[in-house]
């Protein structure tokens, strides 16, 4: 099993978009309500109340700043999860086969019966998306909901990830990365989805769509097409009262 | 990377183990009756002994032997299988050797074999990593296997093979020290890529996704400090290579033999902490850390 | 080769989908919780989801809201009637049955009830049911009653209310789908919690712009298209600016401003004149424009006014409101140039955003072919659309400048004619509502019987304020007096220091709903802890008796006498009525309940159901039948039971065939909102949808739904009149008089057009000494206090460091992992501090309300929160230092009483790192016991 497939009839996959993530964390913790009820162990919480709470996650929300040469800092939230890589070197380095690739949709997923808890897997992937549970000892990563998307106890519109149903800013969106008719494909296309760690040549799924241009004020002058929306009616009130009459008078 | 205690053991003691077994099985030296058996047993204890020590790692232990299923993909699973074949085949070739005084020179020339291949599969299981731009890198194979050798070597008695051996990787260590500072650099993975925000300009990291630790912090990243660094390879140097060597070109004598091992058992375990605590995961550059 | 295992992908999800409203924030979403079975064969929680027919949510879901579960099973719980045995603030109690916390609570209110109803103090911090809490309030006949509302948001609420009838908040909320311009001032999260992050999400998906006004960049900030890193506090300011680039280039509305807006009605002018600043009025009241058509005076509503025409009358003259907005604004005072520095925005900056504003509001202007009938008769066949919004909280309304500030940007919004239309901003019912439509404050205590009203409300003049008949203040917050008197709200954050000192006059019995006040959400959180504990000379406690009800170890449970704990919101009833705060959407009017989707495992009751047992015990009027019998068994009984005015009661739907909102009791109301997924919703008709305040067909409808008993069409305020009568009385005239210190202080800011001023503190803090702001923000994931005691939710903000700017960052050698001393004219904190680049370069700030005091929320007492974690409200005084003349000025809004969290001016400077932060509190018992070390649990399991 820890082969990967040579190719998967579909990739599903995420695509996030970093200019619409308010960094809220509702995905966070949809993901691990709905994955401490369903698939595998429940997600676990060690010394929860106490210094130093360390639970597994399947999703977490960085943040980042970034300092362009001419503008104000940005700040940047950034969803990460498995990005359901295509070459997952976290799937090829598992020792006990818990680990696979399937090859109907590319979802990974561990098959918790099968793990023994070494972490290669976790060393391997290069995002951080893998974690062990701290309780369970066995490894823990995003599912891509597997036991949401096929469910035929969910209403049709339901069968999506729990992270990209909660998602309030709809910054999430789930499809098949191989359609290239895809809501996913389309939107990687327009704005320009891009890979994480290209270079690690792990061909990750997941897209990330980019911020947009932002603060555009500090690099044009675009005053100067505003300007003429500004040319004064008046100088003084006396002025703008005349002006006001006339406008009033084209009622 | 987190120097866990276990993987240190099983690293540092199994390279050991195979590394004599390798002299044992090349017939160098072959040692009968007691002294074999003391031998074997020393060599036995060690290879076994980490590959024990490694379980001690696992968050399932009792499954341990899942772990055999993935040879043809996975590198621990392969380590797994030429463990266990090269002490099968290491086994009657020491059983010849302690129980009938007999030499059977093909069986040990396989065993000799397969230490090597056993110490070249640990090594890639940390060499295969891109994650780990430090070990993903061929001096982490020839480090293993040169440390294997050697102190294998020290443990045999085979004093010049030790002296070469030894030097030789004390070589390999340092410029592998010097070239590791920069191969995260080199990687070609850094904040930019791995957010894909540089384009926009300069990437920091600003807030963590939890303000406590995780399991990617605890396992994954783990800052020591140049100085620190700087120290202990020093000490790693003096107590796993210099001294030992010293030590062996004295007129040789069992107590500085053990003495000399000793101190290279001391010098490998600091050696593979650092192996360890200074190999930078990439996955720190999501945490803003190295 | 590849092998897989086979897998379930359609695993049974839960037994049972149980429908009801979120409690982890006021937004109040609808909610599916998934029950399961557990191990004791009892149904329990499995997981939370958002419900997408609600109208609030939409079926998207925060992070509170999907952590609730661990609230529910929080190991912070109370879990049965306490009465304190220890000291005051150390937290020892003992558990008593809830016979005998009612017989406590009895012996203690009924003598008050009986002799002086002022002596109890009501207030009901974060309260979701304000209509029935202030309704027994009212019945027990004492003044003191308010909610949480005047350290929140006051300034919000009735800068809004006075201006337009309405304000943001949950008031009403940008057209998200046809806006193309958005500028958000101030909001970290507000209360609109999901419908802002769905809203934002529409303008992202449409590539609408966004421009985030804000010191900090981060959240709705950090997305926005372009950020304005403002001064605090100069917000005003900078609006102002805006109206001033506008005006001068002719970009308003005039339209709009004729027809739908006070701009036209004649003001008085003439400074010697009593009258001053009123308005020209006709016998009937009616306020008088000049009427376009016939020159000649006309009453307001009836009248296309002459926006230009001055008038004389009886020797004075009188001028077109909107001739004084020109009159002022266009003044070079308020020129970008003049405001730039003070508000760290250059004059370029300020020009291109309202050439900008202007550009998106007139050329971009959007129409709607869909006919409606003003409230003048006219027949319009379009809706048009001016695509510029706005949203605005805290951020503006938490300064002493506040109320001002949100007039200026209501001012700014009508000026465009942004407000009601397409694309601009748009009320939710039962909002339209002009303030003078609205109660007002009631104070007239009659022993052993009710109070002569409802207690809070809008004042229009002197006559209206909540004073003695020695001119005292009436109420134990001096809400409705001089010192503030348009405190719509109370002021919740007087109350312990105003008892403590006696003044006005002393009180027997606090009694306090969800309200951490003994941190928090007091300022000067040490003070505070002082003051409940504080002895007279008798040794009796200075406030003798504090009743609380909370449902977890809070801070503020160790300072209680009484604690009567409450259920959590998964196990008791509740109603979102259209009688306090709603649910509504722009297009509907909603309300909502909660039901008990599981039983309390222990002694805990809804604190509702106990003020009806307790309202019964103490005989109050509408909680007894006419046999002396409790009359409402439970909250459930009175929601479904109780009419406030015929045919309207606490929910609207269900009420007849008909559904139209109005309708008598129907006993089945319950059941049908359970069936209808824990909500009602009626969809205001597309004639009605915009022009809210003018369309008949709206008004119709609001009466039809009981949202009005008759049709109310109004004007908005760009003038609020009411102000100007406070001047009036300020400059000496009229019978009822301001005390002489206060004089200046309300001709100054009691101004009846928007002005801006510098925050109060400026003026009593050396900004020399003092000179970078201090801020919180509300981190999304978090609810105040009470997120710290959720697993979950912790791991995401167990500890709050301080922010600081690159430039303040470097000036004092700051490196990772160091420490700072904060220092505030009031005290002073020692804190972690972390850089951050995107941020004002004078302004610092942290998350609120993570810090804890050690022993609370069954945290380990050397958790984060209480070793990392800390307060602002160390550094933030109720009062202002003592200046010249030796008085101390309360530390809010001169108006509303809002009280100015973000006014706080501090130094900041590098100190080694304390074994914690500083101060740090000796711990607080537990009621409860220890939390379990770990968490690991799953229902169907
Ligand atoms: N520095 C600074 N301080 C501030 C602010 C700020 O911006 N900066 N903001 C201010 C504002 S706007 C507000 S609204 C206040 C909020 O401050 P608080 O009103 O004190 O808010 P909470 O922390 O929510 O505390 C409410 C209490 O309600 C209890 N509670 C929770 N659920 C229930 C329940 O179901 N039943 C009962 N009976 N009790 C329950 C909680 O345990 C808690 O003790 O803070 C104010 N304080
Ligand atoms: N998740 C979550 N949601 C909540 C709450 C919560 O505790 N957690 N609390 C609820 C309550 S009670 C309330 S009152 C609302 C409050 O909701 P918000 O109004 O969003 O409250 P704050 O988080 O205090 O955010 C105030 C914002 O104003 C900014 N600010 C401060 N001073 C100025 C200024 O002078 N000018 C400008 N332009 N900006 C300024 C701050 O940087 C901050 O971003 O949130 C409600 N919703
Ligand atoms: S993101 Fe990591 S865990 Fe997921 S498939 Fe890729 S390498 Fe594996
Ligand atoms: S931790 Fe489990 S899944 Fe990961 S590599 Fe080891 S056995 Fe495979
Ligand atoms: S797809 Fe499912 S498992 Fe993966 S992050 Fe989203 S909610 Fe979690
Ligand atoms: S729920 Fe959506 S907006 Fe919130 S953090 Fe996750 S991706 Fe971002
Ligand atoms: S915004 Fe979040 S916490 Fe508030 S009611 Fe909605 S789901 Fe609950
Ligand atoms: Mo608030």
């Amino acid at each position: 099993m820890t082969d990967l497939p040579t190719s998967t009839a579909r990739k599903l996959g995420l695509v996030i978009d970093l200019d619409t993530c308010v960094g809220c964390h509702a995905c966070v913790v949809a993901c691990k309500g709905w994955n401490t009820e369903n698939y595998g162990a429940p997600l676990a919480d060690k010394d929860a109340y106490g210094a130093e709470p360390v639970g597994s996650f399947l999703n977490r929300i960085h943040s980042y700043e970034v300092q362009p040469a001419n503008a104000p800092a940005q700040l940047i939230h950034f969803p990460k999860s498995c990005l359901h890589c295509e070459g997952a070197p976290c799937v090829t380095v598992c020792p006990t086969g818990a680990s696979y690739k399937r090859v109907e949709d590319g979802i990974v997923l561990v098959n918790e019966s099968d793990c023994i808890g070494c972490g290669l897997c976790a060393w391997a992937c290069p995002y951080g998306a893998r974690e062990m549970d701290p309780v369970e000892n066995v490894m823990k990563k995003c599912t891509l909901c597997v036991d949401r998307i096929y469910n035929e106890n969910l209403p049709e519109i339901d069968r999506e990830p729990a992270c990209v149903r909660t998602c309030p800013a709809g910054a999430r969106h789930f499809g098949d990365f191989a359609d290239p008719e895809s809501n996913v494909s389309q939107l990687v296309a327009e704005r320009g989805g891009i890979e994480l760690m290209p270079e690690q040549e792990t061909k990750p799924v997941n897209r990330y769509l980019p911020p947009r241009p932002k603060d555009e004020w500090a690099k044009d002058a675009e005053i100067d097409v505003l300007a003429p929306l500004l040319a004064p009616v008046a100088e003084e009130p006396k002025g703008l009262l005349g002006w006001l009459d006339k406008a009033l008078e084209r009622l | 990377m987190h120097p866990a205690g276990s993987i240190i053991v099983f690293t540092a003691l199994s390279g050991l183990g195979f590394g004599m077994l390798f002299w044992l099985g090349l017939g160098h030296f072959t040692p009968t009756y007691w002294t074999g058996f003391v031998f074997f047993a020393v060599a036995y204890a060690l290879s076994v002994g980490g590959l024990l020590a490694s379980t001690f790692h696992l968050g399932h232990p009792e499954r341990a032997l899942k772990a055999f299923t993935q040879w043809r993909s996975s590198w621990l699973s392969r380590e797994g299988w030429l463990a266990c074949i090269t002490l099968g085949v290491m086994g009657l070739y020491a059983a010849a050797l302690v129980f009938a005084g007999a030499w059977l020179a093909p069986l040990g020339w396989l065993g000799a074999v397969g230490s090597l291949v056993t110490v070249y599969a640990t090594s890639m299981i940390y060499a295969q990593l891109k994650t780990v731009p430090r070990w993903n890198h061929w001096t982490t194979n020839v480090l293993f296997l040169g440390l294997s050798l050697g102190g294998g070597a020290l443990l045999t008695g085979a004093v010049w093979p030790a002296i070469v051996l030894l030097l030789s990787t004390a070589a390999v260590q340092v410029y592998a020290w010097r070239a590791g500072d920069q191969r995260l650099a080199e990687s070609g993975t850094d904040m930019a890529t791995a957010t894909g925000l540089g384009g926009i300009g300069a990437v920091t990291a600003f807030e963590p996704p939890h303000t406590g630790g995780n399991y990617l912090t605890h396992e994954m990243v783990f800052v020591v400090g140049r100085k620190h660094a700087r120290k202990l390879q020093n000490i790693a140097l003096i107590l796993g290579f210099a001294l030992p060597v010293l030590l062996l070109m004295l007129p040789s004598s069992h107590l500085l033999a053990l003495l000399a091992i000793g101190l290279h058992l001391a010098g490998l375990f600091v050696l593979r902490w650092l192996f360890f605590a200074q190999a930078e995961h990439v996955v720190g550059l999501y945490y803003g850390k190295r | 080769m590849h092998r897989q295992p086979a897998l379930d992908t359609s695993p049974k999800v839960s037994d049972e989908v149980r429908q009801t409203t979120c409690y982890m924030c006021a937004c109040r979403c609808g909610i599916n919780v998934h029950m399961k079975d557990g191990p004791d064969g009892k149904k329990q929680v499995a997981y939370i989801e958002g419900n997408r027919d609600h109208p609030v949510n939409q079926g998207v879901l925060c992070a509170k809201g999907s952590a609730g579960i661990m609230q529910v099973t929080a190991p912070s719980r109370l879990r049965a009637p306490l009465k304190r045995v220890g000291a005051r603030g150390e937290g020892k109690f003992e558990e008593i049955s809830w016979d005998e916390a009612l017989e406590l609570a009895t012996k203690w209110l009924k003598p008050i009830r009986e002799t002086d109803q002022s002596k109890l103090a009501f207030f009901t911090g974060r309260d979701q049911s304000q209509s029935f809490t202030s309704y027994w309030a009212q019945a027990f006949g004492t003044p003191n009653y308010a909610a949480h509302g005047g350290f929140c948001s006051v300034n919000m609420a009735a800068a809004g209310i006075y201006t337009m009838g309405g304000a943001f908040w949950e008031f009403g909320q940008p057209d998200w789908d046809h806006t193309k311009l958005f500028m958000l001032f101030g909001v970290a999260e507000d209360h609109d919690s999901n419908p802002i992050k769905i809203g934002l999400g529409k303008l992202k998906a449409r590539g609408a712009k966004v421009i985030g006004v804000n010191p900090i960049r981060t959240g709705y900030n950090a997305i926005a298209d372009e950020w304005v890193g403002i001064t605090p506090g100069t917000d005003g300011l900078f609006i102002l600016a805006l109206v001033h680039e506008l005006l001068r280039a002719g970009k308003i509305d005039v339209n709009y401003l004729a027809r739908y807006t006070n701009a036209g009605v004649l003001v008085n002018c003439n400074e010697e004149d009593p009258d001053f600043g009123l308005f020209l009025r006709d016998d009937q009241g009616c306020a008088l424009v000049i009427d376009r058509a016939t020159g000649k005076p006309a009453p307001a509503e009836a009248a296309i006014p002459d926006l230009a025409a001055t008038h004389r009358h009886a020797g004075v003259t009188y001028k077109p409101v909107l001739h004084l907005i020109a009159e002022r604004y266009m003044d070079a005072a308020y020129a970008p140039e003049a405001v730039a520095e003070r508000i760290g925005i250059s004059a370029e900056r300020i020009k291109r955003i309202a050439g900008e504003i202007a550009r998106v509001a007139f050329e971009e202007e959007i129409t709607i072919d869909q006919e409606w009938t003003d409230f003048r008769g006219k027949k319009h066949d379009k809706m048009i659309g001016r695509p510029v919004s706005f949203h605005s909280m805290r951020g503006i309304s938490a300064h002493s400048n506040g109320f001002q500030t949100c007039r200026a940007l209501h001012m700014l919004q009508i000026l465009l004619g942004s407000v009601e239309v397409p694309g601009g901003f748009r009320f939710k019912p039962p909002y339209p509502k002009p303030s003078y439509a609205h109660p007002k404050p009631h104070c007239k205590v009659t022993p052993g019987q009710p109070l002569d009203g409802p207690h809070l409300g809008f004042t229009h003049g002197p006559e209206d304020l909540c004073l003695k008949e020695d001119g005292s203040p009436a109420r134990i917050d001096k809400a409705f007096t001089w010192e503030n008197p348009m405190s719509a709200h109370g002021m919740m954050h007087m109350v312990i220091s105003n008892a403590h000192a006696g003044d006005p006059y002393e009180i027997d019995t606090l009694f306090m709903y969800m309200a951490n006040m003994s941190w928090n959400s007091s300022m000067n959180t040490s003070e505070v802890m002082r003051m409940l504990t504080d002895k007279k000379d008798d040794g009796e406690y200075k406030i003798p008796h504090i009743i609380y009800s909370d449902a977890y170890s809070s801070e503020m449970v160790a300072y209680a006498d009484l604690i009567l704990p409450d259920a959590t919101y998964l196990e008791r009833h509740d109603c979102i009525s259209l009688l306090d705060r709603p649910i509504c959407e722009a297009d509907g009017a909603a309300d909502a309940i909660r039901w008990p989707v599981v039983e309390p495992d222990r002694d805990v009751r809804g604190f509702q159901s106990v003020l009806c047992e307790l309202g019964a015990r103490l005989d109050l009027p509408g909680f007894v039948n006419e046999d002396g019998s409790q009359k409402y068994a439970d909250y459930a009984d009175y929601i479904v039971n109780h009419e406030r005015r015929p045919g309207v009661g606490p929910l609207s739907g269900f009420r007849s065939e008909e559904d139209t909102g109005r309708g008598p009791v129907n006993p089945a109301q319950m059941d049908k909102y359970i069936e209808n997924g824990g909500f009602w919703l009626k969809h205001i008709p597309d004639e009605a949808r915009y022009y809210k305040p003018w369309n008949m067909a709206y008004q119709d409808w609001a009466v039809e739904t009981g949202l009005y008993d008759k049709t109310l069409p109004y004007l908005f305020q760009l003038y609020v009149e009411p102000m100007a009568k406070y001047q009036r009385a300020a400059r000496g005239h009229g019978l009822i008089q301001p005390p002489d210190h206060l004089r200046e202080r309300i001709k100054a800011t009691l101004d009846p057009l928007p002005i801006w001023y510098p925050p109060f503190l400026d003026g009593h803090a050396d900004p020399e000494e003092y000179p970078v702001q201090a801020l919180t923000q509300r981190p999304m994931a978090m609810y105040h206090s009470w997120g710290s005691q959720n697993a979950w939710l912790r791991q995401i903000h167990g500890a709050n460091p301080l922010y600081v700017p690159t430039k303040l960052w470097q000036k004092h050698g700051f490196a990772e992992g160091d420490w700072a001393r904060l220092t505030s004219p009031s005290g002073e904190i020692t804190v972690p501090v972390v850089h951050m680049a995107a941020l004002n370069e004078n302004t610092v700030w942290t998350w609120n309300a993570i810090g804890k005091r050690k022993g609370a929320w069954a945290l380990d007492t050397d958790a984060p929160e209480v070793t990392k974690g800390f307060l602002l409200n160390h550094l933030i005084d109720e009062l202002l230092p003592e200046r010249g003349d030796g008085m101390r000025w309360s530390n809010s809004d001169p108006i509303t009483g809002q009280a100015a969290w973000f006014d706080l001016r501090v130094k900041i400077e590098k100190v080694r790192a304390p074994a914690e932060a500083q101060p740090a509190h000796p711990a607080q018992g537990s009621p409860v016991p220890d939390a379990p070390a770990d968490r690991s649990q799953k229902v169907g399991a």
